[in-house]
């Protein structure tokens, strides 16, 4: 029997190292020799910590939300006298949970499985053999099993990964390069980082692969200075692969050699396009230039230059070694594959997940998220980050595959997928998004850097009941302006979620506009938080509670919040004893 | 007429950090092209922040313009030009927590602390800084303390874990006049 504890970013942040420190201290207690194995992040963020017990014949069972108690309780239960503790088992292997049992798992495949900081746990579950196979290949051999597999960039813009390595591999020049672009920056998606820290060797074996197929000897990792555990996890496995030969010169006994170094950004929004990437490779400010020649053509330092995102190079080992048909078999006409999503928002399963493409948004958020918290009703699921847009209810049959989802005014992009329910107000959300872009536009395109700026003054005015009539209409007007006038994605796609939100929730827009109204009850100038003298019994709760200290009352008399320090964050709604219910908002 | 980065110069006049501490990370990359970022990254972990003087020492020494260091140095967000406090509080604007609320506990903690986001309290415990997303959307809304992720949160719970902090302080300062 082992013990395996998830030791992901989100898994330290619920607490995971306490619960290692814990286990130790118990296990010892007992006596107990048990091997306790790290790894990274199965995805199911929402039950996190979580602990495996593995049992000798392979069985495996998941305890989620972790504490103290829990392990006491597992370890003399299930350890010492092999029953389950059923209260606190989220999954078993003989049983998989509905989080689990609809995800088919490719890119994800070894995550909350191996130590990810051990790579014979890699090359015990078939890692490296793919990169034994591909150097046994001839290049134009690896590229058309890539095109067979029909990848399409995972990172957001969905271009055929086959026609990027060939195009490089054809374009003139001695020295060609490969980059690993692991600068996920949009709010809300983590997909790369999980895959980075989890399973960081299908991404180099990924990378070698492509080196030897495009004639590139050095690869790569721009990785965002924010993923402190994933560099830490990417160093470790580079290193152990050049122990093993799987990396430097005469990989495994054969003339190839490719080395792969670590890059750290240092946060900007706009590296995450090729070209700003570049400059900011070569030690410059990170601003987008025009394409072509693109950086197949002339990339890092002006030479033939490859960029693939993460989770399309975790895909490329198990392409290789599973052949391209089998990944083609998978998915829909267009979109082949699986696709890894990060689920969070109002949804009870948040968390990572890897579905077959052509599923449907419904059974992704309802199937595998679990639907929406507390019962609340589902109003809109924002997918692409900044770049991307809403897509509403009547929409959700709508199945997750590239051409499809851009039809409906969003884009696939990198993951992220934010589930938004009736208290999410939209005209907020799209505010929230200018508001990012705005800051993040690298300043380079009038339209882009003033376009986007007069774009949020319109919606923080229409957010503070200050909007007029005509509003929608400009915003609408400004917004195809800088999708035309700006050179790359960051600004072409900015307007995304202004423009899908007028489309689909416009009487929203309306609502602020017209009736000084925040249906969602979200916009701080629209609302107020009042108490009910007539039910308010005066038990001080919602004063002691207040973080502002702006609730003031004496007993028998009802209490009173002072308005003008009050911060609308609704604390005093939600303590009120609900026999009372005496805070309002209206 | 004095360009920005003079102006600011004269504020910090105060200011002389040791140059030499940076003498191994120049000798590392000086021949290296294209690793500016790297070096300024290196530099700010030693200082904690990029003073000017620092910022006019790697443009000479690395034989780049003052203004190119200056300008990349404040192009990206990771990068400080002013000294950060004792403990950063990084807070998750991203749209999971956004979602859920986080804008009452960016409030609440500018109310508590009684400083804007970028700014450092004037006991220099405490700064605080908005960050685009710290990948624990699972836990929004959240913010994380030195490294440290705390969520999911309410501004009463942000409000009282920066108390915390707080109170640990002064009481390690007491207990070090006691001893």
């Amino acid at each position: 029997m082992k013990i395996r504890i998830g030791l992901g970013s989100c898994g330290i942040a619920a607490g995971a190292l306490k619960v290692m420190e814990v286990l130790k201290t118990e296990l010892d207690s007992h006596n107990l020799k048990l091997e306790i194995q790290q790894t990274g992040c199965i995805g199911m963020c929402h039950n996190e910590p979580l602990l495996d017990i593995i049992e000798d014949n392979g069985q495996t069972f998941t305890y989620g939300k972790i504490t103290e108690k829990i392990i006491i309780a597992i370890i003399k239960q299930h350890v010492l006298e092999g029953k389950l503790v059923e209260k606190h088992l989220v999954n078993s292997c003989a049983n998989p949970n509905d989080f689990l049992a609809e995800q088919v798992r490719v890119a994800l495949r070894n995550c909350g499985i191996i130590d990810p900081e051990q790579i014979g746990h890699y090359i015990d579950r078939g890692g490296y053999e793919a990169l034994k196979k591909a150097i046994t290949m001839s290049s134009e051999g690896i590229i058309e099993e890539i095109k067979t597999s029909g990848l399409r960039g995972r990172g957001g813009a969905g271009f055929p990964t086959w026609f990027k390595w060939n195009a490089t591999r054809n374009n003139p020049g001695e020295i060609k390069h490969i980059v690993c672009n692991a600068d996920e920056g949009d709010p809300g998606a983590f997909m790369d980082r999980s895959v980075l820290e989890s399973d960081p060797h299908s991404v180099l074996e990924g990378m070698a692969i492509a080196g030897y197929a495009i004639g590139a000897a050095e690869g790569i990792i721009y990785c965002r200075a924010e993923y402190p555990l994933a560099i830490r996890r990417l160093e470790i496995a580079i290193k152990q692969a050049k122990e093993k030969g799987l990396l430097g010169s005469n990989i495994l006994g054969s003339p190839f050699a490719f080395d792969i170094r670590i890059k750290q950004g240092a946060g900007a929004f706009v590296c995450g396009e090729e070209t700003a990437l570049i400059a900011s490779l070569e030690g410059e400010r990170g601003m987008p230039r025009l394409k072509p020649p693109f950086p197949a053509q002339s990339g890092y330092w002006g030479e033939p230059t490859n960029i693939n995102n993460v989770e399309t190079f975790a895909n490329v080992p198990w392409i290789i070694a599973e052949g391209g048909k089998a990944f083609a078999a998978m998915g829909s006409q267009t979109s082949k594959g699986t696709k890894v999503f990060a689920l969070a928002g109002k949804i009870n399963r948040g968390g990572l997940v890897e579905v077959p493409m052509g599923l449907s948004l419904k059974d992704v958020i309802y199937k595998i998220g679990g639907g929406i918290k507390e019962n609340r009703n589902f109003k809109a699921v924002q997918l692409g980050g900044p770049s991307g847009g809403c897509i509403p209810a009547a929409l959700l049959d709508t199945p997750v595959e590239y051409e499809s989802i851009t039809a409906t005014g969003a884009i696939m992009g990198s993951g992220g997928m934010v589930v938004m329910d009736e208290t999410t107000c939209m005209v907020d959300v799209a505010r929230f998004f200018l508001d990012f872009t705005q800051k993040e536009s690298c300043g380079k395109c009038v339209q882009c850097r003033i376009g986007t700026k007069r774009m949020l003054e319109i919606l923080e005015r229409i957010c503070n009941g200050e909007g007029q009539p005509g509003d929608i209409e400009l915003l609408h007007e400004i917004a195809l302006k800088v999708g035309e006038g700006s050179l790359c994605g960051l600004g072409q796609s900015a307007p995304n979620p202004v423009l899908t939100t007028i489309r689909y929730f416009q009487e929203e827009y309306e609502a602020h506009i017209n009736e000084k109204k925040c249906p969602a009850m979200q916009c701080k100038a629209l609302i107020t938080y009042r108490i009910d003298p007539d039910k308010c019994k005066s038990c001080s709760i919602c004063a002691k509670k207040c973080p502002v200290n702006c609730i003031k009352g004496e007993k028998k008399k009802p209490y009173v919040i002072d308005q003008n320090e009050c911060i609308k964050c609704g604390n005093c709604m939600e303590v009120c004893p609900t026999k009372f219910n005496a805070v309002i908002v209206e | 007429m004095l360009c920005k980065c003079e102006k600011e110069d004269q504020n910090q006049a105060a200011d002389s950090p040791d140059l030499s501490m940076l003498d191994e990370v120049l000798d590392e990359y000086r021949s290296q092209a294209g690793s500016l970022v790297t070096v300024l990254q290196k530099a700010q972990d030693l200082y904690g922040y990029l003073p000017l003087t620092i910022l006019r020492h790697i443009a000479e020494e690395m034989n780049i313009k003052p203004a190119q260091v200056y300008g990349v140095a404040t192009f990206y967000t990771q990068f400080r030009l002013t000294p950060v406090g004792k403990y950063i509080i990084h807070l998750c604007q991203g749209t999971a927590c956004h979602v859920n609320s986080s804008e009452p506990i960016e409030t609440a903690l500018i109310q508590e602390l009684k400083i804007k986001p970028g700014e450092t309290t004037p006991d220099k415990l405490f700064t605080l800084t908005n960050v685009a997303c710290l990948g624990c959307c699972s836990l929004a809304p959240v913010m994380m303390i030195n490294g440290q992720a705390y969520g999911p949160l309410n501004p009463n719970k942000a409000v009282s874990i920066v108390k915390d902090f707080y109170a640990g302080e002064q009481q390690a300062s007491e207990g070090g006049e006691n001893a």
